[in-house]
């Protein structure tokens, strides 16, 4: 019976993996690291410059991304706030919508989810998939988001890919921390301030910071739910021998 | 205390309330792990009462608010992550615990007579969760919360004449709006959670009355000594709630894993697509229910064939509906001498596999998008499905059984 229970109890567990892989496009992949502040100030700092213009992070709080960051409040409110906000503000945007479905053809989203909504690394592709394509309005389309309506904002970091960039081969160096090996572009006809590496580390912290900003608990959760588990199995031990003890005259 | 529970227990009798359920409770002394599930359902019930009820101190039930309010939640309300988890991993762990436990019905003949009554409620329990899990999932309102209310309420609309009237009805509007959000925010926090915890009671009463069921499916109030006591039986309290007490432990172990480490549960629990608010405009590619209604659901689309002037869709849903319904006549179909699957045949062996193998892997069919192939496979264990019930009244009567031992096995 026993044999019965566990095997039941693993094939749901199985079904469960099998089915969340999908054919999904060919990507490169990283492992976020949201304990890394250092990578997460960057992130935060170039998602300030070059996306919050346009994209809102409307469910988080200036004062909750600055402690959880480790910046000084006067600090983070002189580099990266514009305007008049407050710190107990949630980080909207002073863009109108409805001028940005103009613009744009649909408003630029809200991004505080959308690590959790697309994965880490479909961002992490999609913001090195831009190459350029003289037929689109900007210039440029993506390998990740085909005919996405959003210009190529970091053009002036990682240049413009000539050709559509290549994912998912396998590469001579490991891709971690932001470095997919040897850049997914072969030739770029514009080049830009940062190079090929410079640029992938750039857009890992970058990633690394909406990952967290999508579930800034996430760190909390981790740390509480070690000492649960710790409490648990402390636990066990007692209830098991109590049990024991209880049922040592049962035959 | 001895004089307050006195001046108490003349006024209300707790005292015999606490014998007749707890420590004069008398369970066989042989149930095995399956018999966990009973407790661990009331423990998670406990859970989902309580994280709700904090939880509905933050939500906001309208079509503006809702999405932000969640977020809310996870983000400046103290441990309201938590909470929130701990609700959303309740609801996939409730299931996860009824549906093992009523395996174990299954298995031990749990349904036989006399407990035909503590198993209609046992099932009448499942569908409010149903019902209940089905309207939570819209309070989030992602675009998964959305689109799996939409299809799910179109499916009235398959009934004939009434049908478009129906759905309509329901949602209070003529596509899932804020009314429908607020309608369902009614009925799963005070409507259903009502009629549930009366069902849970129902159910507890009539299983003490006719006393649990044991492994070897034999009543051991067929066997009592001088005093009137079962010879297997064993009290509840403090045998079982010792014994219980480990298995809480186990479970909570395994739960606080999913709680803080996989809430999303590999976009099980959470689906991805829920979380960007919904959105009425514009349809996701691929819309699946959780995975606790795929089963069903993928009865659902394995009817392709209109019959009758009828839609495929209606004979779809009436499927859908039979395979549900027909787990409520089950205590009438099983013709077996015998209770326990340990003392029937091979045949109700196979019989019992080829359910479990059917529901687990229609369960996937559901999850993934249909091609021609998955269909003919759903096809094929939707009989499978059917096939236990309906021709149980045949092979449980012929199925060659072992004798049945006078007293319980361990």
């Amino acid at each position: 019976m026993k044999k019965l229970f566990v095997a039941v109890f693993f094939s749901l567990l199985s079904f469960a993996v099998a089915a969340s892989v999908g054919n999904a496009p060919a990507m490169d992949h990283i492992e976020p690291d949201i304990n890394d502040k250092a990578s997460l100030q960057r992130g935060l700092a170039l998602y300030s410059d070059y996306c919050f213009g346009c994209h809102s992070l409307k469910y988080a709080r200036y004062e909750r991304t600055a402690d959880d960051l480790g910046i000084p409040h006067d600090v983070f409110m002189e580099e990266l706030v514009f305007g008049d906000a407050k710190i107990g503000q949630l980080m909207n945007i002073s863009m109108p919508s409805d001028q940005a479905k103009v613009w744009f053809g649909n408003p630029p989203p809200d991004l505080t989810l959308s690590a959790r909504l697309r994965g880490p690394d479909w961002l992490y592709n999609y913001l090195r998939g831009f190459y350029a394509d003289a037929k689109k309005p900007y210039g440029v389309n993506n390998v990740i988001f085909k005919d996405v309506g959003m210009p190529h904002v970091l053009a002036g970091l990682q240049g413009v890919c000539a050709k559509p960039p290549v994912f998912g081969v396998e590469k001579a160096e490991a891709p971690q921390a932001g470095n997919a090996g040897a850049s997914a572009c072969a030739e770029y006809s514009i080049e830009g301030t940062l190079s090929p590496r410079e640029y992938d580390e750039a857009i890992y912290d970058l990633v690394n910071f909406l990952e967290y900003i999508g579930e800034p608990s996430r760190a909390e959760s981790l740390d509480l739910g070690r000492m649960v588990l710790i409490f648990l199995a402390f636990l066990f031990v007692f209830v098991y021998f109590l049990n024991k003890e209880y049922w040592r005259g049962i035959h | 205390m001895q004089k307050l529970i006195n001046w108490i227990d003349e006024r209300l009798p707790i005292i015999d309330a606490f014998e007749n359920h707890m420590s004069k409770y008398y369970a066989p002394k042989n149930l095995n792990i399956w018999y966990f599930f009973g407790s661990l359902s009331f423990l998670v019930l406990a859970n989902q009462l309580l994280t709700g009820i904090w939880l509905t101190m933050s939500y906001t039930p309208t079509a503006e608010g809702a999405f932000a309010s969640v977020e809310y939640i996870m983000r400046d309300v103290e441990y309201g992550w938590l909470l929130r988890y701990l609700h959303s991993t309740g609801a996939s762990a409730f299931f996860v615990v009824v549906y093992l436990h009523m395996f174990r019905g299954l298995m031990y003949g749990s349904y036989r007579k006399p407990r035909e009554l503590l198993w209609i409620f046992g099932m009448t329990i499942y569908l409010c969760l149903m019902a209940e899990a089905f309207m939570g999932y819209l309070l989030p309102w992602g675009q998964m919360s959305y689109w799996g209310a939409q299809v799910i309420v179109n499916l009235f609309g398959a009934i004939p004449v009434i049908g478009d009237d129906l759905s309509l009805w329901i949602r209070g509007d003529y596509l899932i709006s804020g009314i429908t959000l607020n309608r369902f925010f009614a009925l799963h926090v005070v409507a259903l959670p009502i009629v549930i915890i009366a069902l849970v009671v129902m159910h507890i009463l009539a299983l003490h009355h006719v006393g649990s069921n044991n492994p070897d499916g034999i009543e051991i109030k067929k066997n009592k000594d001088k005093n009137g006591i079962p010879k297997d039986g064993i009290p509840f309290h403090p045998y079982y709630t010792v014994h219980d007490l480990v298995a809480v432990v186990i479970f909570l172990f395994v739960f606080c894993g999913v709680v803080f480490f996989f809430p999303e549960m590999g976009g099980y629990f959470l689906e991805k697509p829920n979380f960007e608010p919904a959105n009425p405009l514009k349809t996701p590619d691929h819309i699946a229910p959780v995975w606790y209604f795929t089963p069903f659901y993928a009865m659902l689309r394995a009817v392709t064939i209109s019959m009758f002037g009828l839609p495929a869709k209606f004979w779809g849903v009436m499927v859908m509906g039979a395979a549900i319904a027909i787990l409520f006549v089950l205590p009438w179909l099983d013709r077996s001498p015998v209770k326990s699957i340990r003392y029937k045949g091979w045949i109700s062996k196979l019989a019992l596999a080829l359910l479990a193998i059917s529901f687990v892997v229609l369960g996937y069919l559901g999850a993934v998008p249909t091609t021609a192939e998955r269909t003919m496979w759903a096809q094929i264990l939707t009989f499978v499905y059917f096939g236990f019930f309906i021709l149980m009244p045949w092979y449980s009567r012929f199925d060659k059984t072992k004798p049945v031992p006078e007293r319980v096995t361990g």
